[in-house]
């Protein structure tokens, strides 16, 4: 958002400095914020109950789980919901396979998408920001149009039932929304960097690798965040692709689960607490990135 | 001359290799365009127009399965479960996330806190935040059956009652509006304060001051929210398919639930694409109407671009 001054930016200062007698609303504006605090609180439960009712059930025997009135601490508390609910489907190999297709994910991502970027940002060649445009208007594209015949693609290739499905197109460009983001940020770098470099003789590679990816390692880390997350999340990839049980990932296993075990509520909340706790672990390990990605990818589209 | 002609063909060609370069660079995305996009999506016209299973060769059927879809009761159904998902849960979500912003943009204490407990919902994977409101829904021993027992009010079906479902659903979603909070809360903050002094010192009420210097120096990013708003929730899948299944009685059938079981239930490739198409066409006749009549009224700053 610009600063740049207002024409009654002044009028401001002057009442400012005026000094008005200001007690009564001074009064009326502490009344107004405990009002808003109180609502805020309110919110506040209103949004916690869930993750509370999750926990607490993953902690209960059957007969407490199907209780009325519900007991919120369960008495007593039953750790073993957590390693059992774990080893009646293979949860250890789903995680595995997770973040296999992550790490390749976050690797072929990051690669592509900041090459890509670097071209956008930095150089100028004809029909780039056509080019550009063309590519962000896919963002548009609902994936039910792609869905169908990628399948059919893959299943030509060979590929329904790997990982290649879930990763391979990853690796060209890496998402326009990723791009996007990440040129963004390397307009932000100052041209002369570059320039000087280039007059040192340093190559356009060179010049990518060695000045201006380590200085956006901000928005690379931005961009390798929500990676994880888009992985850890997706639902609907491996669904339609991936149909031998050793090789689910920890959404399709925990969809399987439900469709397995439909009452046991105590151990479908033990198996979901788990699937949540690293995305909320990421999350306090890396808040800053999180709210950066968030203003990076809403304020300046 | 002779002495100019190199220097000029030094500087073109110092043009051309950055070109060169540029579209080096940027080949990966272009490549992935053509390969994942471009090419698939000419792909799935023809496949819309043809009967495959992929058991047998495809049939060229012309626009057979365009004709099927106006006589296809569960496509109707489908489509008019997804428009009431959309046309209520879009504006619910984002004025109650524009309305949570509004809170937070009021210094109180304990600001990083809220901050913190409002997003974190929004970033559980959908797979066990479904999961969890299934059990939340649940008629006998829910979380929120129990509530509205302990305050005296009669149970309801959440999701065994075809009129209840979707409100369930809908209740659900509004359980993440924390991402779509934190930006607006990142735009209020961009407001210049001046403006606000400006407003009040020409007489501006509270309510004046948010009508005429809050909305319209948050329209872009309230526009922004909403395009995305509703393109995301055309698109409803996941919820649809692991809490309800699309019952009960077809309540809860999303269009892309019903396009999925389509193609991958029935095998009917042909169908499906053609579905597909129908709903990009939707998508891109409600965004053109949401630029052409939401669009007009933002508000850019800076009117010389």
């Amino acid at each position: 958002m610009s600063t740049r001054s207002h024409p009654s930016a002044g009028a401001g200062e002057l009442a400012r400095s005026l000094a008005l007698p200001r007690t009564r609303t001074a009064y009326s504006r502490q009344l107004g914020r405990c009002f808003v605090w109180l609502v805020l609180c309110a919110g506040a439960v209103v949004m916690m109950l869930p993750f509370l009712w999750l926990i607490s059930t993953s902690l209960k025997e059957t007969w407490q789980v199907f209780r009325y009135p519900p007991q919120w601490i369960p008495n007593p508390v039953r750790w073993s919901n957590y390693p059992e609910a774990l080893t009646t489907l293979p949860f250890g190999l789903y995680v595995k396979n997770t973040l296999v297709i992550t790490v390749l994910n976050m690797v072929g991502i990051l690669l592509s998408s900041s090459l890509c970027a670097y071209g956008f940002a930095r150089l100028r060649f004809p029909g780039r920001d056509l080019i550009f445009m063309v590519l962000l208007s896919t963002l548009m594209l609902p994936y039910a149009v792609t869905m169908i015949p990628s399948y059919i693609i893959f299943k030509y290739l060979g590929w329904i039932d790997t990982y290649y499905p879930l990763i391979v197109p990853n690796w060209f460009g890496g998402g326009i929304f990723n791009i996007f983001l990440l040129r963004q940020f390397f307009r932000t770098i100052p041209v002369e960097l570059s320039e000087a470099a280039r007059i040192d003789g340093a190559s356009e590679f060179r010049i990518y690798w060695q000045i201006i990816l380590p200085l956006a390692r901000p928005a690379l880390t931005v961009v390798a965040i929500f990676t994880f997350l888009n992985n850890w999340n997706d639902f609907i990839g491996p669904l339609i692709y991936l149909s031998s049980p050793e090789k689910y990932t920890v959404a399709l296993g925990l969809a399987t689960f439900k469709g397995l075990y439909s009452t046991q509520w105590q151990y479908l909340m033990a198996a979901s607490t788990v699937m949540i706790l690293p995305v909320i672990a990421l999350f306090f390990l890396a808040q800053r990135y999180f709210v950066q990605g968030i203003v990076l990818t809403g304020l300046k589209g | 001359m002779t002495t100019i002609a190199p220097t000029r063909q030094a500087r073109l060609s110092i043009r051309a290799r950055e070109a060169i370069y540029g579209y080096l660079f940027i080949a990966p995305a272009v490549l992935g365009f053509i390969l994942w996009i471009a090419g698939p999506m000419i792909f799935s016209a023809w496949v819309s127009l043809t009967q495959w299973d992929m058991l047998s060769p495809p049939k060229i059927v012309g626009l057979q399965n365009y004709r099927q879809m106006l006589e296809d009761g569960l496509f109707w159904q489908s489509l008019k479960v997804t428009m009431y998902f959309t046309v209520v849960s879009v504006p619910l979500f984002q004025a109650l996330a524009f309305a949570v912003a509004l809170l937070m943009n009021v210094k109180v204490r304990g600001i990083t806190v809220f901050r913190t407990i409002y997003y974190l919902p929004s970033i559980v994977p959908v797979v066990a935040s479904s999961m969890l409101w299934a059990w939340i829904f649940n008629s006998d021993f829910g979380l929120l059956n129990s509530l509205l027992q302990a305050v005296g009010l009669p149970k309801v079906l959440w999701l065994q009652d075809p009129t209840w479902a979707m409100p369930a659903l809908i209740v659900m979603s509004l359980w993440g509006i924390g991402g779509t909070m934190l930006i607006y809360l990142a735009g209020l903050q961009g407001v210049p304060a001046q403006l606000y002094e400006a407003a009040e010192i020409d007489g501006a009420g509270k309510w004046q001051q948010f009508l005429h210097v809050t909305v319209p120096m948050m329209s872009p990013v309230i526009f922004f929210n909403l395009v995305l708003g509703l393109i995301g929730a055309l698109q409803t899948f996941t919820q649809g398919y692991i809490i309800t299944n699309g019952g009960p009685g077809n309540s809860t059938l999303f269009y892309v639930l019903y396009l999925y079981r389509q193609a991958f239930t029935y095998f009917n490739m042909g169908y499906a694409s053609a579905m597909a198409w129908v709903l990009f066409v939707i998508i891109l006749a409600l965004t053109l109407l949401v630029f052409r009549y939401v669009g007009r009224m933002v508000y850019y700053e800076d009117e010389s671009r």
